[in-house]
Parts: C-alpha cells; sequence; structure tokens
C-alpha cells in the first residue's frame, strides 16, 4: 500500500523537478568594458546531472570562472537560460542550494574556525545547540577536528582551504561550486587534498562543479570533463571520465589515465589555448 | 669591562668640579655629598661587570645625586650657581643617559619583567626632563611668567585640588565626553546611511568635508551664542570637530571588506543587515578606531578652546585665560598637566579596547 500511495507523489516531484542539478542554454555573457564589449561566456549548452564530479578546465580568460559565478548568481547572463535545482540561479541561491568554495579560503580572521564554520550557519538562523553539531562533524570530515578554538591566521594555507571546504559543506548543500581551490597550494598538498575531496565526495554523494586550469587535478578527480576555450569564452568539448570510482594517487600511471588527460591536452590545442596570440 | 665614553666623561667632569668654584654661599653637606655620590656611581659604571645589581645601584646612586644637586639649588648667592654646580649636574646627567642606555638594551625572560622594564624607561626620560627643567630653571633664574619649575607647579597642583577637580569635571567629564560621544555617534550613523544610499556619498561628503573644514575659533563664539554659555555649547564644538573624522573613517572601512568575503555573504543568501553586522563592521573597526583615537585628541582641545570664548567661571579653558590674565603661569600649567594627563589616559583606553577588538588585525597579530 505505501508504494502505491508514495508513487503519485514521487511522480509529481519528478515532473516538477528535472533531472538535471544544473541545465545551461543557449547562454552568453558580455562584459562591458572600457575597451569595448567583451565576449566572457558564448553559447554556452551543458547539463550537470546529480551525484556528478564536473571540471571547467581551460586557460585563463576562458570564462570557466564567470560560468561558475553565472551558476552562483555571482554574475548575470545577458541572454539564454540556465536553471539550478528546477529554479532560476537567484532562487536557488536564496534557497541555500550550493555551497561555494573561493580560490582563496576567505575565513573571517576575527573568527576562530570553529567561529567561521558557524557563519553561514548564523545567517540561515539555525539553533546554537544544531550548529555546535554541525562544526564538530564538518571539522571531522576534514580532518581539522582539535583546531576549533584557533583563529585562521594561526594555520597553514592547506589547513585554511579544509576549513573553507568544511564551511561550505555545514549547511549541507547538495551542490558544491569548487573555484580552483587549490590553485594557491603547492604540489603535495594539492595531491592530498583532491584525495581528500574525492573521498569527501564518494561518502557525501554531493554534486561537484570544479574549476581548474590542471590537466591531472581534472581527469584525476572528474566524472566528466568540460574543455574551454578563449576569446570567446565557450566550451570546446566535454570528455566523459571513465576511471571508476575507486582512484588513489597511483591511477595518475596507469594507460587510461594517461589517455584521458592526452584528449584533454588535445581538446585544449584544438580550442587554441596553445596559441602564442593567447598566452 | 665596559669602559662607555659617557662614564668616562662624567668621571673627569666630577674630577673638575672640584677644583672650580661652585658659586655655594657657604659648602652645604648637599652640595659636598654630590660629587662624592657621583664619583661612586662614575666608578659602578666603569669598574663594576655589567649586571642587573650594577644598573641598580648606578640608578639609585645618580638619582641620589640629582636629588642633591636640586637640594643645594637654595643654598647659591642671588647671582646663582657657577661653573662647578654645571659639570656636576652635566656629569649627573651623563649618567642618567648610560644607565638609560643600558636599561634599554637589556633582555629579560619573564615578561612581566620585561614590561616593568618598558615601562621603566618613558618613566625615567620623563623623571630626567623634569629635573633638568627644574636645575635649569632654578639655577639660571628665569623668571616664574616665562617658565616655572616642575616643583612649583607640583605645589600648586597640591594646593588647588578642588579647583582643578572641578574645571576637569566641567571640561573633560562634561563638554568632551558629551560631544565625543554624540559626534562620534553621530558620524557612525551618517556613514552607515552615507554608505548605504549612494548619492549621498556624493552629495553629503563633500559637505562633511567643508564641515571639517571650519576653523574651531570661528565656531566656538556661535555656538556660544546658539547653545548658552554653559559645557553645552562646548559638546556642540566638539560635536563639530569629531563628526568628520569618524564618518569619513567609517565610510572607508566599510569599503574594506573583499570582494570575495562579500561573495561568500552572497551565496549565503544573507540580508544586508547580516552582511554589516557579520562582515563589514568587524572589517571596518581598524578604521573606526583609529577615528576614535584621532576624535579623542580632538575632542579636549575643542572643549578646552571653545571655553575661551564665554564660558561660566569654572572649566579648563576658562581657568587657562583667566590666570594668564592674572600672571599665574603656574595655575596654567597646571591646567595643561591636568588636560595631558586626561589625553593620553583616554588615548592609552582606547588603545587597550582597539587591541581586545582588532586582536585579529596584522599589525596586532600575536
Amino acid at each position: 500500500m505505501t508504494v502505491v500511495a508514495l508513487r503519485p507523489k514521487a511522480k509529481t516531484m519528478a515532473d516538477a523537478a528535472p533531472k538535471n542539478v544544473i541545465d545551461v542554454k543557449d547562454l552568453s555573457l558580455v562584459f562591458q568594458t572600457n575597451d569595448g564589449p567583451v565576449n566572457a561566456l558564448s553559447n554556452i549548452n551543458l547539463e550537470v546531472g546529480g551525484g556528478e564530479f564536473v571540471s571547467f578546465i581551460g586557460p585563463s580568460g576562458c570564462g570557466k570562472t564567470t560560468l561558475l559565478r553565472v551558476i552562483a548568481d555571482l554574475e548575470q547572463p545577458t541572454s539564454g537560460s540556465i536553471s539550478v535545482n528546477g529554479m532560476t540561479p537567484s532562487e536557488a541561491r536564496q534557497k541555500r542550494a550550493y555551497g561555494y568554495v573561493f580560490q582563496a579560503a576567505a575565513l573571517y580572521p576575527w573568527r576562530t574556525i570553529a567561529g567561521n564554520i558557524s557563519l553561514p550557519l548564523e545567517v540561515m538562523g539555525i539553533p546554537k545547540a544544531e550548529r555546535k553539531d554541525r562544526i564538530a562533524r564538518n571539522l571531522d570530515l576534514v580532518n581539522l577536528s582539535g583546531f576549533e578554538k584557533k583563529f585562521p591566521w594561526q594555520l597553514s594555507g592547506g589547513m585554511q582551504q579544509r576549513a573553507s571546504i568544511a564551511r561550505s559543506l555545514s549547511f549541507d548543500p547538495h551542490l558544491l561550486l569548487m573555484d580552483e581551490p587549490f590553485g594557491a597550494l603547492d604540489e603535495i598538498v594539492r595531491d592530498h587534498l583532491n584525495e581528500e575531496l574525492l573521498k569527501l565526495w564518494a561518502k557525501t554523494q554531493k554534486t561537484v562543479v570544479f574549476v581548474t586550469h590542471s590537466i591531472p587535478e581534472a581527469v584525476f578527480l572528474s566524472t566528466k570533463i568540460v574543455v574551454m576555450s578563449p576569446r570567446p569564452g565557450r566550451i570546446h568539448e566535454i570528455i566523459d571520465c571513465t576511471l571508476g570510482s575507486e582512484r588513489t594517487l597511483d591511477i595518475r600511471e596507469s594507460p587510461e589515465f594517461l589517455e584521458i588527460a592526452h584528449r584533454v591536452r588535445e581538446g585544449l590545442r584544438h580550442g587554441h589555448s596553445y596559441d602564442a596570440a593567447h598566452l | 669591562m665596559n669602559r662607555s665614553p659617557l662614564a668616562i666623561l662624567a668621571f673627569l667632569l666630577a674630577a673638575v668640579s672640584l677644583v672650580l668654584p661652585t658659586g655655594a654661599d657657604g659648602s652645604g653637606i648637599l652640595l659636598v655629598s654630590a660629587p662624592a655620590i657621583l664619583f661612586a656611581a662614575a666608578a659602578v659604571a666603569l669598574f663594576v661587570a655589567p649586571s642587573m645589581a650594577a644598573l641598580i645601584a648606578l640608578l639609585v646612586l645618580v638619582h641620589i645625586g640629582a636629588f642633591c644637586l636640586i637640594g643645594a639649588l637654595s643654598s647659591f648667592a642671588p647671582t646663582g650657581p657657577s661653573s662647578g654646580y654645571w659639570c656636576l649636574v652635566v656629569a649627573a646627567w651623563l649618567l642618567a643617559w648610560l644607565a638609560v642606555q643600558r636599561l634599554a638594551s637589556l633582555r629579560f625572560r619573564s615578561p612581566d619583567i620585561q614590561r616593568l622594564a618598558n615601562l621603566a624607561l618613558p618613566v625615567l626620560f620623563g623623571a630626567w626632563l623634569l629635573i633638568l627643567w627644574e636645575i635649569t630653571v632654578r639655577g639660571f633664574s628665569v623668571p616664574t611668567i616665562l617658565l616655572p619649575p616642575p616643583s612649583m607647579i607640583a605645589a600648586r597642583i597640591a594646593s588647588s585640588v578642588p579647583t582643578l577637580w572641578a574645571d576637569f569635571q566641567q571640561t573633560f567629564l562634561k563638554a568632551a565626553i558629551a560631544g565625543y560621544a554624540i559626534g562620534c555617534g553621530s558620524g557612525f550613523l551618517a556613514a552607515i546611511v552615507v554608505d548605504r544610499v549612494p548619492f549621498l556619498r556624493k552629495g553629503l561628503l563633500p559637505i562633511g568635508n567643508l564641515v571639517a573644514a571650519l576653523p574651531v575659533v570661528g565656531i566656538a563664539p556661535i555656538m556660544v551664542m546658539w547653545f548658552g554659555s554653559y559645557w553645552e555649547s562646548k559638546a556642540a564644538v566638539v560635536v563639530i570637530m569629531t563628526f568628520f573624522p569618524m564618518l569619513v573613517n567609517t565610510v572607508a572601512g566599510l569599503a574594506a571588506s573583499g570582494a570575495m568575503e562579500r561573495d561568500l555573504m552572497r551565496t549565503y543568501g544573507a540580508s544586508y543587515f547580516q552582511t554589516l553586522l557579520k562582515l563589514r563592521l568587524p572589517a571596518a573597526m581598524p578604521f573606526i578606531f583609529n577615528a576614535l583615537k584621532i576624535n579623542s585628541t580632538l575632542a579636549l582641545i575643542g572643549a578646552i578652546v571653545a571655553e575661551f570664548f564665554g564660558s561660566p567661571i569654572v572649566g579648563m579653558g576658562f581657568r587657562i585665560s583667566m590666570e594668564v590674565g592674572r600672571m599665574n603661569v603656574d595655575m596654567v600649567w597646571a591646567e595643561i598637566f591636568v588636560a595631558a594627563l586626561a589625553g593620553s589616559l583616554s588615548y592609552g583606553l582606547i588603545t587597550l579596547i582597539e587591541r581586545a577588538v582588532t586582536f585579529w588585525h596584522p599589525s596586532y597579530r600575536t
């Protein structure tokens, strides 16, 4: 009986919400600058399904960060349509549909690590007892238990970025938008955090959109790699990354990995990313 | 062994003083013991290995020597002391210099003692300023109307505590503090409004600039006409003086938070007030405290100067302008002392609060 009772509900849900977490159709964005209009994004079409790990890769100026900011409602597209969780980006932002991780940790220096993770929860009006619970849980998730009372400037760059990931996860959004989160870190710390991020992703089943300019990072993390090219910023190619779910750092020497990395590099080359005029 | 040229010179000066005339009527006990004590101090500086005990002995001896020299001042003929006495003064000064130099170069393990030593340095400096002031003014018989010796100012302070307190209450506790609170508070609120309403930034800030350029001596008589001669008019002058620094600093502070930090609040769907309270005001605190510190000095100046243009028969500015007219310069100096003390204490208090609030700022991080 329960099954029967649930069915109509499940069906209406499916009707109301599209299957994709992110749907972008014919989206363009033109910045008006003093030197005339700049086509930051041109004719973008993209679908991101639930639970996917999608990377945007491309050289500087290809619009990968701008596209992420459009999804987050931090930039407004000039034309085309975009939906996040079946809503406009603005509605999705107001409903706290996503967590955003910036290039820098952007932790507030006057708050402790626990205070920083508590910040979105305070903004969203979550009661104190539950805040405490969530801070502990998310610090544990990024292996920062015991650092609650430290201030951001007392921690290393890698730890700061982990705290910022814990902060973006604290209100449990289903979608995680990450803008070159490890770009400023050295390679050893970066490898380590990439591994941790994969474990986190497997554990939490979130949808992740990840901006990077590192080919190995994109191949190692993603289920789908969006290769972008500059002037105007556009999607050149979308490559599926079928390395399976059990990934360790060793995988990066495997032929499959190198094959996909090669395809990404070829994609970037055909998108004129390596042209001297653009560098 | 530390043969400092300062100590050698002090030793020689003390020796020379023995053969030069001191200018004294008789040979008082103080004038006889001064060279002996300074010899002892120079010997400690020259021949005892530098240590904490030697430094303390040096400090004690130098100050006993200075005490003897000041005490001896009353034993001179009307012509005043002559070369032998001045040799001793210079010797004492050199030895004090040396002692302060050694104290400054010492490093202590215990942070408490280090803090005490750090405190002792400005205290010694101030003490020697007063000692040399006293000796010079009295030794050269400078007219007290030009510059009274510190001892005379101290005696005046001691004998007129009730008057000084009443003046302090009138000028500082009423006019300056009320004006400071209203000026800073309204400047702060105006800054938030200016920040929220863009056209005000373009319209109000230039006018605020104009108000800040108004001279105190010009506004004060007008404020007296508007608000009467009691402390309210002085508070009004202080409000005008403190409003603008707070406005400008807070507006700058509200713009100090980074774009990324603000985007972060946006991704949380935070309201304007949430962003203001949780991000922009904390980020603005270093700027706001800057204004609070500037204004603490301005408030005292404004309150004192405003009293020159009409006031009841009480107040620091009133007392200064009246006692100058009556040639009671020692009372003027007593008021100046009270004003300087109150000014530095309030500045220090604000700095302490600043450290507690903006502990996270790179200039205070530990």
